[in-house]
C-alpha cells in the first residue's frame, strides 16, 4: 500500500524579533499512521518547529518562509497561509497538541470532564449533555479505572501521569489526524513515561492518527517513532527511518548523542558481598517525619513519614547512590546526611573525617563543629540555574567559601578560584563574568567547582544532571567520576535515573515511598534484580536501540500500589517487610 | 523509503568549552535590566521628567520670579499673562503687557485691563525678592523678572495675588520630598519587619503577619486626619512638614513589608542560598550577600510604586486643611485655596497645581512599571 502523506513541510524558518532566522530550512514530511519524532537538546529549536505547524509561536516569533501543506480528501491547504478564522477550525479538530507540563496546560478552574467536553462543543457541536458519554469512553480508552470520578476532578486533585492522560484524552477526542507531543513525559517518572508512551502507541494502532513527537530523549525516539529528524541549533543535522538513524548514525552529532545516552549494563559479574573497612559516612536508622502545617501556628496538620528506617555506610572513595522517583525521600536523606535537617529522633549520622579517626556524630554538632564538618562535606545542586546568585560574578561565588572559612588571603582566594575552574574544565577567562551569560552545563561546572573549593572528602550530588541535556549530561557524569579518582572524593549520588548511576556508582540502593527496597552493586542490581519496583525502573529505561522493546506490564505492576506487588514484598498495614540479605551485598525488603 | 538528510557542513563537537552560551547576556545584571528598561519608551520619558523634577527642586528660587508668600495687593486674582516675542509686529524679545485692576463692584470682581501700549520686556538673571541659593548664601538673582511698575504671572495669581508658577515650584519642593521622607521611613519598616517575618517565620511570622492584616484593615483617610490633627498647631512649619512624611511612612510599610516578606520566603528557597547555609554561611552574611542584592531591584521597583501614594497623601491632607500649614507652600496647601467652587469657576487657574500632582503621579507609576516590567532580564523576548 502507497504511504498517504498526512503533511508536508518545506523550507520553514522562523526568527525572533528583527534577527535573522534562528531556525532555518526544516523540511519533513508526516504520513497517515506514522511517528515523526523530532529530537534535539533545548535550543535546538524543535519545540518551535511544531509551534510554528499550528502558528502558537511566542509573540516576538516570525515566521520567515516556508509552508506546511495539510493534505485533506478535498485537497491539501497551507497552515502557515491559512487565516486564523480558518486554523482554528484545524486545531483542536484535524491537528491537536499535547504539552509538557500538564499541570499548566489544563486550567485549575475547571472540572476535567468540562475541559474535555469543550472541544467536542466546539467542533462537532454536540451539547455538554450529548459530549458526556463520548468523554468518558475516550477516559476508559487512555486508561483511567474510573472515568466518572475523573469527569468530576478538578486538575490538582489528580497526579502528574493522570493529567497527562487527561491531555491525551483531549487531545484524541476528536479524532485528530496529527498529534502532536512536545515533550509529553519529561515531567514524568521514568516509570509513569514509559507508560504514557505505550498508551500513545495503542491509541495511534487504534485510530491511525499520525503523531509529531518532539523530545530529546533518543530512548523514547527509539522506542516510540518511525521517522526521526535530529535538530540542533535551528538546522537539521539528519534525517530518516529510526532504524537508519539510530543503527548508523552518519553525522557526528547524532552518534555523540547516541553515544552520551546512559545504558545500564545487560552482563554482570557474580555477586560478591563486600565489607567497608574504611567508612566515610554512616546513616543508622534515619527516620523524618514532617508536620503539615495548616498555615498557622495554632493548627495542627498531619505527620507525613518522608523517610523511614534508612541505613546505608558509604566507603572511603566509593560513590553510593540513591535511585527513586520523585517524592521517594531521597533529597531528605541527601540534605540529613549533610546536617541541613535534623533526623527524628534515635538517627544517627556518623562521619569520619579520615580513616580510623572517632566519627563525629553530625545530628548532635556544636555550631562550630558543624562548621568544621562542612568544610568537609558539600553538595552539589540539581538545578543550575538557581544554584549560582544571578547577582554574584563567578569569581566571588567561587571564593565565598573560603571567605566564610576565612581562608587565605584576597591572592590566595583568587589563584585558588582559577585553580577550581582549570579543574573542573573551564577557562579563567570566566572569572569576572555573570553566571547568566553561561549554558546549564558551564553553570554545573561552576557549581561543582564551588562545591570543591573547600577541599571536601564527600561530595552530596542531588540530582546533579537532570536538569542537563543528554550530552552535556555525559560530559558532568565524566568530570564527576575524573575528580573523584584524582581527588579521592566519595560520593552520595541522588539521581530519579537508573541508567545514569549504572556508570558512576559501586552501590545502589532504590528508594520507594521513604524506604529503601532493594540495595545492591550496580551490576548486580541490574541483571539480576528481584524487587518488583526495581524490575519496573530497569524495564522502564529507553535505550537508543531499536531492538529494545518495553515490558509495560512490568512497569505497571512494580510502580503501582504496592499492594498489587507478589506476595512476599507487598506492604501489610503501610508496613514493608524487613530489609534482608539475599545474597551476599544483595539487599531486598522481602518476606522469606 | 529512503529520504534521508545529512548536513553536509562541517561538525566540530567540543568548540564551546567556556565561551559564553548567551553572549546577549554576558553583563552584569544592572546592565541587563537597564538595557529592557530602555525600551519602555514610557517608563524612560518619566523617569527623564521625575530626574529633571527632582533636579529643580534646589534651584526653586532661583527659577521663580517671586518668592512664594510675596502678595501683590493690586493683582488679586491676576489672570495668566502670556509672554509674547512681537510687539506691532516687530520683534523685541520675550515681553509681557502690563495688566491694571479695577474693581467691579456690581459683581464683585477684579476686571483686568491690559495696557497694549507699553510692552514690559522681561530681564534676566536680574535682582528680584531675596532667596536662598541651593539653601546655601542668600542672593537676589532670578532666573527672569517683569520690570518695575509690570507683572509677569505665567499661570496667574491667586487670592492674595502671590504668583501660582513660583509658588508650584516651591510647592515641589515640599511635595516631592515627601514621598522621599515618606519611603524611606516606610522602607526602614518594611525591611526590617518584612525581613524577620520572612526569615524567622513561624509564630513571629504569624504574628507579623496578624498586625498587618489589622493595620491594613483601618481605613487609611481617618488614621491620617487622626494622627495629623494630634500634630501640635504652634510647631514651626519644617517640623510639621517632617512629622506629616513620618506618618505617611508609618502607614505605609505593610504592604512593602509584605513584599519583602514574600519574596524573602521564595529567594529562600532558591538553590544558591541553601548551597551559602551548606557552606557554613551565617543567617547576617546570607541576608547581606545573597538576599539583599537580589531583591533590591524589587524593593526600588515597589518604591516607586508607592511614592505616589504619599505624594497624593500628603495632597489629600492638606487639601483638607490638616497636612502641611501656611506660609509652608505645598501642591496641597495650594489646592486648599481652590477648594470654593465659584471661585475655580471664575479663575481656573487657582486649580493649576493639579497639574504637578497628576504629572508626577502618573509619571512615577509609568517609571515604576516598566522597572517592574524590566526585573527579570533573563528571557528572550
Amino acid at each position: 500500500m502507497r504511504e498517504k502523506r498526512l503533511i508536508k513541510v518545506r523550507d520553514l524558518s522562523i526568527g525572533f524579533g528583527k534577527g535573522p532566522a534562528l531556525i532555518r530550512d526544516i523540511n519533513f514530511d508526516v504520513n497517515c499512521g506514522e511517528t515523526l519524532a523530532l529530537v534535539g537538546e533545548s535550543g535546538s529549536g524543535k519545540t518551535q518547529t511544531c509551534r510554528a505547524i499550528l502558528r502558537i509561536l511566542p509573540k516576538a516569533a516570525r515566521i520567515h518562509s516556508g509552508t506546511a501543506i495539510l493534505s485533506s480528501p478535498t485537497g491539501g491547504c497551507d497552515l502557515l497561509s491559512l487565516s486564523e478564522r480558518e486554523l482554528g477550525d484545524i486545531r483542536g479538530d484535524r491537528i491537536s497538541m499535547i504539552f509538557q507540563e500538564p499541570m499548566h496546560s489544563l486550567s485549575p478552574m475547571h472540572k476535567i470532564g468540562a475541559q474535555v467536553s469543550e472541544v467536542l462543543c466546539l467542533h462537532r457541536g454536540h451539547s455538554k449533555r450529548s459530549a458526556k458519554q463520548e468523554v468518558l469512553q475516550s477516559f476508559a480508552r487512555v486508561g483511567f479505572p474510573d472515568p466518572e470520578r475523573v469527569y468530576r476532578s478538578y486538575p490538582f486533585e489528580i497526579s502528574g501521569g493522570m493529567r497527562q492522560r487527561a491531555m491525551i484524552a483531549m487531545a484524541i477526542i476528536a479524532k485528530p489526524d496529527l498529534l502532536i507531543a512536545d515533550e509529553p513525559t519529561t515531567a514524568l517518572d521514568v516509570t509513569t513515561q514509559a507508560q504514557v508512551l505505550g498508551l500513545i502507541k495503542d491509541l495511534q494502532q487504534e485510530t491511525g492518527m499520525a503523531v509529531i513527537l518532539v523530545t530529546h530523549d533518543l530512548g523514547v525516539v527509539a522506542n516510540a517513532a518511525d521517522k526521526v529528524v535530529v535538530m540542533r541549533k535551528g538546522r537539521i543535522m539528519e534525517s530518516g527511518s529510526v532504524a537508519e538513524v539510530i543503527d548508523d548514525p552518519a553525522h557526528g552529532y547524532t552518534r555523540q548523542l547516541i553515544a552520551a545516552a546512559p545504558v545500564i549494563p545487560h552482563e554482570a559479574n557474580p555477586s560478591c558481598a563486600r565489607t567497608i573497612e574504611d567508612p566515610i559516612l554512616q546513616l543508622q536508622n534515619v527516620s523524618k517525619s514532617f508536620d503539615l502545617r495548616g498555615g498557622g501556628f495554632m493548627s495542627k496538620g498531619g505527620l507525613v513519614k518522608a523517610v523511614r528506617g534508612v541505613n546505608f555506610t558509604i566507603g572511603r572513595g566509593k560513590t553510593f547512590a540513591i535511585v527513586g522517583e520523585s517524592g521517594s525521600g531521597k533529597s531528605t536523606v541527601a540534605q540529613i546526611a549533610l546536617g541541613a535537617r535534623a533526623p527524628d529522633t534515635g538517627g544517627i549520622i556518623r562521619f569520619w573525617p579520615e580513616n580510623g579517626a572517632t566519627p563525629l556524630e553530625v545530628q548532635t554538632l556544636e555550631p562550630e563543629e558543624k562548621r568544621r564538618f562542612q568544610r568537609q562535606a558539600q553538595m552539589v545542586f540539581q538545578d543550575p540555574f538557581s544554584s549560582l546568585s544571578p547577582r554574584m560574578q563567578v569569581i566571588d561565588t567561587l571564593t565565598e567559601p573560603l571567605e566564610i572559612h576565612n581562608i587565605g588571603i584576597r591572592r590566595e582566594r583568587q589563584d585558588r578560584a582559577v585553580e577550581l575552574l582549570e579543574q573542573v574544565g573551564l577557562s579563567p577567562s570566566m572569572l569576572r563574568r555573570f553566571p547568566h551569560a553561561f549554558s546549564g552545563g558551564q553553570r554545573q561546572r561552576l557549581s561543582i567547582a564551588r562545591a570543591l573549593a573547600l577541599r571536601p572528602s564527600l561530595l552530596v550530588c542531588d540530582e546533579p544532571t537532570s536538569a542537563l541535556d543528554l550530552s552535556v549530561q555525559a560530559q558532568v557524569l565524566e568530570l564527576l567520576e575524573d575528580i573523584r579518582d584524582r581527588m579521592a572524593l566519595s560520593y552520595l549520588f541522588i539521581s530519579h535515573d537508573l541508567a545514569v548511576v549504572a556508570r558512576i556508582a559501586d552501590e545502589v540502593a532504590v528508594m520507594r515511598r521513604g524506604q529503601i527496597v532493594e540495595q545492591a552493586a550496580p551490576d548486580v542490581l541490574f541483571t539480576a534484580p528481584k524487587h518488583p519496583y526495581t524490575k519496573a525502573l530497569i524495564a522502564a529505561c529507553l535505550e537508543p536501540s531499536v531492538c529494545q522493546k518495553i515490558d509495560l506490564d512490568a512497569v505497571a505492576t512494580g510502580a503501582g500500589n504496592p499492594q498489587s506487588w507478589p506476595e512476599e514484598y507487598r506492604f501489610k498495614d503501610m508496613i514493608a517487610p524487613e530489609l534482608v540479605e539475599t545474597d551476599p551485598g544483595h539487599f531486598v525488603r522481602v518476606a522469606l | 523509503m529512503s529520504n534521508r538528510y545529512i548536513d553536509p557542513a562541517p561538525y566540530d563537537p567540543d568548540s564551546e568549552a567556556s565561551t559564553p552560551a548567551r553572549p546577549d547576556l554576558d553583563a552584569p545584571n544592572w546592565l541587563l535590566i537597564w538595557r529592557k528598561f530602555r525600551r519602555h519608551k514610557l517608563g524612560l520619558a518619566s523617569g527623564l521628567f521625575l530626574l529633571v523634577s527632582y533636579l529643580m527642586m534646589p534651584f526653586a528660587g532661583f527659577i521663580a520670579p517671586y518668592s512664594p508668600n510675596e502678595i501683590h495687593r493690586d493683582h488679586l486674582y491676576a489672570a495668566p499673562q502670556l509672554v509674547r516675542l512681537f510687539h506691532k509686529g516687530e520683534f523685541i524679545g520675550p515681553f509681557v503687557y502690563p495688566e491694571k485692576a479695577t474693581a467691579d463692584l456690581v459683581n464683585f470682581k477684579w476686571d483686568y485691563t491690559t495696557d497694549y501700549e507699553n510692552p514690559a520686556k522681561l530681564s534676566f538673571f536680574c535682582s528680584g525678592s531675596k532667596h536662598r541659593f541651593l539653601g546655601l548664601f542668600e542672593t537676589d538673582k532670578h532666573l527672569f523678572c517683569a520690570p518695575e511698575g509690570a507683572t509677569v504671572f505665567l499661570w496667574g495669581a491667586d487670592r492674595l495675588g502671590r504668583d501660582v508658577f513660583s509658588r508650584i515650584f516651591y510647592g515641589g519642593q515640599l511635595s516631592l520630598t515627601v514621598g522621599l521622607i515618606g519611603i524611606t521611613v516606610s522602607f526602614i519598616l518594611g525591611i526590617t519587619i518584612g525581613g524577620i517575618s520572612g526569615y524567622f517565620g513561624g509564630v513571629i511570622d504569624w504574628f507579623t503577619q496578624r498586625v498587618i492584616e489589622v493595620l491594613r484593615s483601618i481605613p487609611e483617610l481617618p488614621l491620617w486626619l487622626a494622627l495629623s490633627a494630634a500634630v501640635p498647631s504652634d510647631w514651626s512649619p519644617v517640623a510639621v512638614f517632617f512629622i506629616i512624611s513620618v506618618i505617611l511612612g508609618l502607614l505605609d510599610w505593610p504592604g512593602l513589608a509584605r513584599a519583602v516578606r514574600s519574596k524573602f520566603l521564595s529567594l529562600r528557597e532558591e538553590e544558591f542560598v541553601r548551597a551559602a547555609e551548606m557552606m557554613g554561611a551565617k543567617p547576617s552574611r546570607i541576608i547581606r550577600k545573597h538576599l539583599l542584592p537580589n531583591f533590591s531591584s524589587h524593593l526600588i521597583a515597589s518604591a516607586m510604586l508607592s511614592i505616589p501614594a504619599m505624594i497624593l497623601g500628603e495632597t489629600a491632607l492638606s487639601f483638607l486643611g490638616l497636612g502641611l500649614r501656611a506660609p509652608a507652600v505645598s501642591w496641597g496647601v495650594m489646592l486648599n485655596d481652590a477648594q470654593n467652587l465659584a471661585s475655580i469657576e471664575i479663575y481656573p487657574w487657582t486649580a493649576i497645581p493639579m497639574l504637578p500632582v497628576i504629572f508626577v503621579v502618573l509619571a512615577f507609576n509609568f517609571l515604576g512599571d516598566a522597572m517592574r516590567d524590566s526585573l527579570d532580564p533573563y528571557s528572550y523576548d
